[in-house]
C-alpha cells in the first residue's frame, strides 16, 4: 500500500489569547481554558491565506526529502477557506512549487475533513498505479463570528503529506463513514458560518469519531493498546480528549498529537498538523491511529505502521509543528479583528 | 478594470523567485533579465532560467510609515533590500516581525505571501516577502 | 559651434496652488518668460514641455500641445514636444532644447515645465511619484521612493561613510534660502533638530528629509539669434549640459549609496564648459530627499564632502553657495518643474538680482537635476562670458 514519503506543516506565527477575546465578550476565561480546553489559537498575518499557508507547508514537506518534483503527479487541496470561490488554489500551488504541469489538480471541500480526503484520494491514485507519488494538503483561515464561541478557536494553518511508495510511514488501512447530519454549515456568500451548538457534539462529532475509530480497530484487528499514538480531529481540546478516553486510549497516546489548546483548530489541517507533530518525533515501528472528522458528516480513519526508513528521513529540513507552534507574536483583540477582515474598511 | 495579464506573466518569478543566468559570464540576474548587461548580445537568446534558494540576508532596510494604500493593513511594514545567497539584491518586504528585531545582516528566508488585491472582487497578486530565519 | 544664451525665465510661485490648473500655471511661466526676454510669439520656433505625471495627476497626456494652445499660439503651428525623464524632465527639456538651438535646427525656443500634483490626495501623489521607480520590481511590493531613499541613507550609515546630522542639515539650508525667496513653498526656517525629530516617513527619514508636493510652472526662452541676443537685457550663455543614466532600481547596482550617473554627467558638463569644480560659484542639486543630497555632493566634492555638511560652506553668504533658490526641498518640488527652476534660479544669479539671497559675484552656475534616486543625471552649466 501507499505511504508517507514527506510532509510538512505550516503554522501562522500570530497568536491570541483566550482571555483577550473572552475580555471583549464579559466571559471569563477560565470557563474557555478548562471548558473548551483553549488557551490560545493560531491567527493569519493580513497577507496569508489557504494559498500561502498550504505553499509553506508544501516547501516543508519538499525540504525533507531529495524527490524530484517533476514525479509528482497530483496535488490536491482541501479547505473551506479556498481564497476564490471559483479558482482553483491547487493550480496556484502548481505554479508555485515548480511542479510538472502533467498533473492532476482540484480543490476538495468537506468541513474539517476535507484534507484528509484528499490524503485518500492521492493514496488511492498511488495504489491503482497511476501516478508514483502525490502531495494532499489540509489547510484552513478559518471564521468565526465576532462573539460566538467558536471565536476561541477558529485558527489557521496547513499540512501537506506526499504520498508515494517507499515512504517511511506506511498506511495499514483507511476508511470513511458519512451521514446527512447537519452539525456546521456556512451557506454562500455568508462571512460567517453557523453551528448547532450541542448539537456539534454527541449525534455529529463523537458519533462519527467513535464509529470510524472503531470500525477502522476492528478491520485491522488492533485494540487501543496496540497503538503507540492516537490523534483525532481537534475542534477544541475537550472533544478529542474525551473520544480518547472512551475508546480506551491514554494520555499518553494522545498527547502529542493535541494542538488545538495551543494553536486552536486548523479546521482542514486538524488531525493532519497532529499527526505531523506525532511524525515529528515518532521512531520505526511505532503504529498510529488518525481519526478526521467534518462537520455536516464524516470521519476519515488511517492507520499507519511507522517503518525503518524513517532513520534517514530528513526531519530536520524544515521546522517542526512544536518549533513553530513556540514561536508565537501575541497580538490584542483589536489587531486580531483588524487583520480578519471585521472591521468595515473605506470602499469594502 | 482588470490588470491580470501583467501580473500573470510574472508568476514564476514572483512566487518562486526564478531569475535569469547567462551562460557566458556565469551570472545570475534576478529579476530575470532577456539580455545580460556585461555581455549584450552575446548572451540573446541564451538567457537560462533558474530558481533561487530563497536564503539571504538582509543588506539595507526602512520601516514605512508613509507607504502605499494597497499596503495600509500592514503600516507601519518594513522594506528591504535582500542579497540572495546566488548573489542578486532583491526589493521586498520583511513580515512577521518588528523592526528590533532585524539589522543589516540578519538572515531571512523567502515566503510565499500576498502581495496585493485587485479590490475585494478582482485577482490576488502573490509573491515573495521574507521572513527572519529561525 | 554657436553660443546659446538664456535670454528670459519666468515662473510661477510654488505651492499648493488651488486656484490654478496646470495650463494655467504653464501660460504663466511661458508668458513671463517671453516677456523678459523681449521677445514675441512670433520669433519662437519651437516648444519643448517638460512635464513627469500629468497623465495620472490629471489625466493629461501631450502637455506640450495643451501648453502651446492655452498659451495662445497654436495658429503659429510651431512644433511642440514633450520630454519626460521622470523628475530629471525639467532638465532633459533644457537639454534638448539647448542641443536643438545649438545644432542651427532653431534660433528661439521656449522650453517650460509644470507639474500640478495636488488635484490628488497625497497618498495617490506618493503612488504617482513612485512611478519612478520600477513598477514590477520595486513599487509592486511596496516601495516608496522615500523607502529606497531611506535605505540608501540606513546603508550609508552602516557603511561608516555618514551621520544622520550629515545629511540632516540639508533641509536646514534650504529653508534658510527659500525663507527669502518670495516664490517658495515654504517660508519657514527650521533646526536640524526639527529634521530628526518630525514624524517618520520611512525611518530614519522624516516629512522634513522629503521635498514637498507642490504645483508650479517655469519657463526659459534660449536662443543663438545675434539680434534677439544683443537686445536681451541680461543675457546668460549655456556653456554645456550633459546627462547619465544608471540601473533603474536601487537593487541592480553594484553599490546603492553612490550615484555614478551623477559623477559622470556632472563631470563632463564641467569638462565640456572648461571648468573645474573649484572654479563653480554656484550649484543647484536636486534636494529631493536630504540622503540624496548628501550623495551629490560626496560626488561633487569627493572626500570633502562630509566635512563641508558640518560646517556653513553651503549658504548664500559662504564659500559654496548651494540650492540658495531654496531647492526642491523648500523652494517646492513640482516633479517635472525643478530642472527649469534651477535654470530660473542661476539665471537670477547670474543678473545679480536675486536681492536678499544674492549670492556674491557669481560667473559660473552648475545645476543638477535627477530623475529618481541617481537613475537619470542631467548636469547644466550656465554662466556669464
Amino acid at each position: 500500500m501507499s505511504s508517507i514519503v514527506s510532509y510538512g506543516s505550516y503554522v501562522p506565527r500570530f497568536r491570541i489569547r483566550a482571555e483577550e477575546i473572552a475580555k471583549e465578550w464579559g466571559e471569563n476565561p477560565e470557563n474557555i481554558k478548562s471548558g473548551l480546553f483553549i488557551h490560545s489559537k493560531s491567527v493569519p498575518g493580513p497577507d496569508e491565506d489557504v494559498l500561502t499557508i498550504s505553499a509553506e507547508a508544501a516547501k516543508n514537506a519538499l525540504r525533507r526529502t531529495s524527490l524530484d518534483k517533476k514525479k509528482i503527479g497530483a496535488i490536491y487541496v482541501g479547505s473551506e477557506s479556498h481564497p476564490y470561490a471559483v479558482k482553483p488554489t491547487s493550480s496556484i500551488l502548481v505554479e508555485a512549487l515548480g511542479l510538472s504541469y502533467d498533473i492532476h489538480s482540484a480543490d476538495y471541500e468537506f468541513a474539517c475533513k476535507a484534507g484528509t480526503a484528499a490524503m485518500q484520494n492521492v493514496m488511492a491514485m498511488v495504489d491503482s498505479g497511476q501516478i508514483e507519488n502525490g502531495i494532499a494538503i489540509g489547510a484552513d483561515t478559518s471564521q468565526g463570528a465576532p462573539g460566538d464561541a467558536l471565536e476561541y478557536s477558529a485558527s489557521a494553518g496547513g499540512t501537506a503529506y506526499i504520498i508515494g511508495k517507499n515512504g517511511f510511514a506506511d498506511f495499514n488501512a483507511t476508511l470513511s463513514f458519512t451521514t446527512d447530519t447537519p452539525d456546521f454549515w456556512r451557506r454562500e456568500g455568508e462571512k460567517y458560518p453557523s453551528h448547532g451548538g450541542r448539537f456539534t457534539g454527541e449525534p455529529a462529532y463523537f458519533k462519527h469519531v467513535l464509529t470510524a475509530a472503531k470500525k477502522m480497530m476492528e478491520r485491522v484487528s488492533t485494540k487501543p493498546e496496540d497503538y503507540d499514538y492516537a490523534v483525532f480531529h481537534q475542534p477544541n481540546g475537550k472533544f478529542p480528549t474525551r473520544a480518547a478516553k472512551m475508546l480506551g486510549f491514554k494520555d499518553e497516546q494522545v498527547k502529542d498529537g493535541l494542538l488545538t489548546p495551543y494553536i486552536g483548530n486548523t479546521y482542514s489541517s486538524s488531525m493532519m498538523i497532529g499527526l505531523s507533530a506525532i511524525l515529528d518525533k515518532a521512531e520505526s515501528g511505532d503504529r498510529i491511529l488518525g481519526i478526521a472528522f467534518g462537520s455536516g458528516a464524516g470521519s476519515d480513519a488511517f492507520d499507519i505502521t511507522v517503518n525503518d526508513r524513517i532513520k534517514s528521513f530528513k526531519r530536520k529540513n524544515a521546522a517542526g509543528v512544536m518549533e513553530q507552534v513556540n514561536r508565537p507574536i501575541w497580538i490584542d483583540y483589536a489587531t486580531y479583528v483588524k487583520y480578519r477582515g471585521k472591521i468595515i474598511m473605506r470602499g469594502a | 478594470m482588470s490588470e491580470v495579464p501583467r501580473f500573470w506573466r510574472e508568476s514564476r518569478h514572483r512566487y518562486r523567485l526564478v531569475g535569469t543566468r547567462c551562460p557566458k559570464c556565469d551570472t545570475l540576474y534576478f529579476p530575470p533579465r532577456v539580455i545580460c548587461p556585461s555581455c549584450r548580445r552575446e548572451s540573446v537568446g541564451k538567457m537560462v532560467e533558474e530558481e533561487m534558494s530563497g536564503e539571504g540576508e538582509i543588506f539595507s532596510f526602512t520601516v514605512v510609515h508613509d507607504g502605499l494604500e494597497q499596503f495600509k493593513m500592514q503600516i507601519p511594514y518594513i522594506m528591504a533590500i535582500i542579497k540572495m545567497k546566488e548573489g542578486p539584491l532583491v526589493t521586498g518586504q520583511v513580515v512577521d516581525c518588528s523592526p528590533e528585531e532585524i539589522k543589516i545582516g540578519t538572515k531571512v528566508t523567502a515566503t510565499l505571501r500576498r502581495v496585493r488585491a485587485e479590490g475585494k472582487e478582482g485577482i490576488i497578486q502573490y509573491g515573495y516577502k521574507f521572513t527572519v530565519t529561525p | 559651434m554657436r553660443d546659446v544664451y538664456i535670454l528670459g525665465v519666468g515662473s510661477t510661485k510654488f505651492g499648493e496652488l488651488w486656484d490654478s490648473s496646470l495650463r494655467e500655471l504653464a501660460s504663466e511661466a511661458g508668458l513671463k518668460a517671453i516677456m523678459d526676454a523681449g521677445v514675441y510669439a512670433e520669433d519662437v520656433d519651437a516648444l519643448y514641455g517638460a512635464n513627469t505625471s500629468g497623465g495620472q495627476f490629471v489625466d493629461q497626456e501631450q502637455i506640450a500641445a495643451l501648453i502651446a494652445d492655452y498659451s495662445g499660439i497654436t495658429e503659429l503651428n510651431i512644433p511642440s514636444i514633450r520630454i519626460e525623464a521622470g523628475s530629471a524632465s525639467g532638465g532633459a527639456a533644457l537639454m534638448q532644447a539647448y542641443l536643438a538651438v545649438k545644432s542651427g535646427q532653431y534660433d528661439t525656443v521656449v522650453v517650460g515645465g509644470v507639474e500640478k500634483m495636488t488635484d490628488v490626495p497625497s497618498e495617490v501623489a506618493t503612488e504617482i511619484i513612485g512611478g519612478s521607480l520600477d513598477a514590477e520590481w520595486e513599487t509592486f511590493f511596496g516601495a516608496t521612493e522615500c523607502s529606497i531613499a531611506a535605505m540608501i541613507a540606513r546603508r550609508h550609515e552602516f557603511e561608516g561613510s555618514a551621520k544622520r546630522s550629515n545629511y540632516a542639515v540639508f533641509p536646514v539650508i534650504a529653508h534658510k534660502h527659500a525663507s527669502m525667496n518670495d516664490t517658495s513653498h515654504f517660508r519657514n526656517v527650521i533646526k536640524i533638530e526639527d529634521v530628526i525629530n518630525a514624524s517618520t516617513v520611512s525611518d530614519p527619514l522624516t516629512v522634513f528629509d522629503n521635498a514637498p508636493i507642490s504645483d508650479g510652472a517655469s519657463a526659459l526662452v534660449i536662443s543663438a539669434d545675434h539680434k534677439k541676443i544683443s537686445n536681451a537685457a541680461h543675457p546668460i550663455r549655456i556653456k554645456s549640459s550633459s546627462a547619465a543614466n544608471d540601473f533603474l532600481s536601487l537593487h541592480d547596482r553594484s553599490k546603492i549609496d553612490t550615484f555614478k550617473a551623477v559623477r559622470k554627467s556632472t563631470s563632463s558638463a564641467l569638462k565640456a564648459a572648461n571648468l573645474e569644480i573649484g572654479k563653480i560659484d554656484g550649484i543647484e542639486i536636486h534636494d529631493s530627499y536630504s540622503i540624496a543630497s548628501l550623495i551629490q555632493i560626496e560626488e561633487l566634492f569627493g572626500k570633502d564632502a562630509k566635512k563641508m555638511t558640518e560646517g556653513d560652506d553651503f549658504y548664500y553668504n559662504s564659500s559654496n553657495p548651494l540650492n540658495v533658490s531654496g531647492g526642491l526641498k523648500a523652494h517646492g518640488n513640482p516633479l517635472g518643474t525643478s530642472g527649469l527652476y534651477q535654470a530660473v534660479e542661476a539665471t537670477i544669479q547670474l543678473r545679480g538680482k536675486a536681492g536678499q539671497r544674492q549670492i556674491k559675484d557669481p560667473r559660473n552656475y552648475l545645476i543638477h537635476n535627477m530623475g529618481g534616486l541617481g537613475t537619470t543625471s542631467v548636469s547644466t552649466v550656465i554662466g556669464v562670458d
